[in-house]
């Protein structure tokens, strides 16, 4: 799985959680939260949903990970690929 | 009554029959029920109220589903209210409203719902929506109308089983008596058709309704009834000191004249009719009316067997030499929504001020003479001369009573 799809996932995600945001302009390596009205809330909504569709868990301690799409794919990366691997 | 007079400035609300006060008058007037069949977890279809009002005319898609669809009736009814209302909201001091929401119950649906989401999961509560406390608080509806529409005044909910919609409305009165506020929005919602644990358990208490025509279903007083249709709805009104409301030019709907409370203290189930005749005759002494002043009694009337028996017999004991009383039960159309029946109901009758016309009760092909209580309006509306008192009664679980006295404004 490539970073494009990581981002694409997450992308999918966010658009589930926040309906209302358009996502079409979302830039790569800026917070999330400066882009769109994400809340503490929703990044577990995010958190959950990871874990829900594709059993992918993400301790407390690094949700800074999941600030921009860019941060995203590169925490994620490795765990889709040790899914993809397993 | 205390120095203040309390009245009526706006209401919104949404019933199985209307989103609008206008659109749910003229199906109480026109004998049209839209209660339908679904389908609920476990239960397979069930007769029930379902609301069509539009979530997303106050609400964004992510509030929509982040609360709750008691929020959502919630927001929609407050906001119908303050537009009903025509004050200029962007300058009312938030800091002075109050929000009194009645519920039956609240947080069924939200739990019955994630413990089905975990079922998926192996139970495994990982898998357990941190969205489930604020949804599940008991004044999540009133919280989320507080969010909605910027109030920092206080809101709570008003926990009275099936007199809640009443309760809502009285204690909105009472807050504007204190003085603790200005402004009010006060009265009842429901979501409890999302709820199977309330169905089932009418269901086992041989207390749900069944007909063929799910549309005949909820038939108070007919000798074949045979229970409860759960409805959803909301209905909230904005309230005022006569004062404040004649202060700002209001268009003034009605007068809350009186209330009482009271409880049975006998069961947890089984209504009491002494108990409800002396809430019906406490009411009446607070508003300083005699029987002969009330032109209308919307019974609380569920269509069970027992309870509409019994509150006839309350009402036969109150009213029932009254001459110029006319009875009649909104549930019959709409269901039984529960917390907000109190409050929904009595908006179905408050255009009867204008049009003086009392509608009817329908679905009764056989009146049950246990139920043959004073002037029973049966089928067909009755136009009246003049209507001057709506006397509202809402009972529930536990033995709660409520009655409130509302009359047409005159100065």
């Amino acid at each position: 799985m490539t970073k494009d799809d990581i981002k694409s996932i997450v992308l999918k995600i966010i658009a589930e959680i926040a309906p209302d945001e358009d996502l079409t302009d979302i830039a790569s390596d800026v917070r999330l939260r400066d882009q769109l009205e994400l809340d503490s809330m929703d990044f577990l909504d995010i958190v959950m949903e990871l874990r829900k569709q594709y059993g992918i868990e993400v301790p407390e301690a690094d949700y800074q990970e999941l600030a921009s799409l860019d941060s995203c794919a590169n925490y994620l990366e490795p765990k889709f690929a040790a899914l993809q691997g397993s | 009554m205390s120095q203040h007079r309390i009245v009526i400035t706006g209401l919104g609300l949404t019933a199985p029959n209307g989103n609008t006060l206008e659109e749910y008058r003229s199906n109480l007037l026109n004998k049209v029920s839209t209660i339908q069949n679904i389908e609920t977890r476990y239960m397979g279809t069930v007769h029930a109220g379902v609301c069509d009002y539009d979530p997303l005319k106050y609400q964004t898609k992510k509030s929509v589903r982040i609360g709750t669809r008691a929020g959502s009736i919630a927001i929609y009814c407050a906001n119908e209210a303050i537009e009903n209302s025509g004050i200029d909201w962007e300058n009312v001091d938030k800091s002075r409203v109050g929000v009194y929401v009645g519920t039956t119950e609240h947080g069924n649906v939200e739990t019955e719902n994630e413990i089905f989401n975990i079922s998926k999961y192996d139970y495994d509560t990982r898998f357990w929506t941190h969205h489930h406390n604020p949804r599940t608080v008991a004044n999540n509806p009133a919280g989320e109308i507080t969010i909605n529409l910027k109030i920092t005044g206080p809101h709570y909910a008003i926990g009275a089983a099936c007199a809640a919609g009443n309760a809502g409305v009285i204690q909105a009165c009472q807050m504007l008596q204190l003085e603790e506020i200005d402004f009010a929005i006060g009265g009842g919602v429901s979501e409890s058709i999302h709820t199977f644990g309330i169905f089932a358990a009418f269901n086992s208490q041989n207390a749900l309704a069944k007909h063929d025509d799910p549309t005949k279903a909820s038939r108070p007083f007919d000798m074949n009834r045979n229970g409860i249709v759960v409805s959803e709805g909301g209905c909230l009104y904005t309230l005022e000191r006569l004062d404040d409301a004649k202060a700002r030019g209001a268009n003034i709907i009605a007068e809350i004249a009186g209330w009482a409370m009271n409880s049975d203290a006998t069961d947890y189930v089984l209504p009491n009719p002494e108990r409800q005749a002396q809430c019906m005759r406490l009411a009446l002494k607070r508003a300083r009316m005699n029987v002969e002043d009330i032109q209308i009694v919307n019974t609380h009337a569920t269509s069970t067997k027992q309870g509409d028996i019994q509150e006839c017999e309350a009402i036969g004991s109150v009213f029932g030499k009254s001459d110029s009383t006319y009875i009649n039960n909104t549930k019959s159309f709409i269901g039984h929504a529960m917390g907000a029946a109190g409050a929904l109901e009595l908006a179905g009758n408050i255009p009867s001020f204008r049009d003086k016309m009392v509608h009817p009760t329908i679905n009764v092909d056989e009146l049950d003479p246990q139920c043959n209580v004073g002037k029973l309006v049966i089928g067909e509306p009755v136009e009246l001369d003049t209507v001057d008192a709506i006397f509202n009664n809402s009972f529930g679980m536990l033995g709660i009573n409520s009655s409130l006295v509302v009359t047409r404004f005159q100065d």
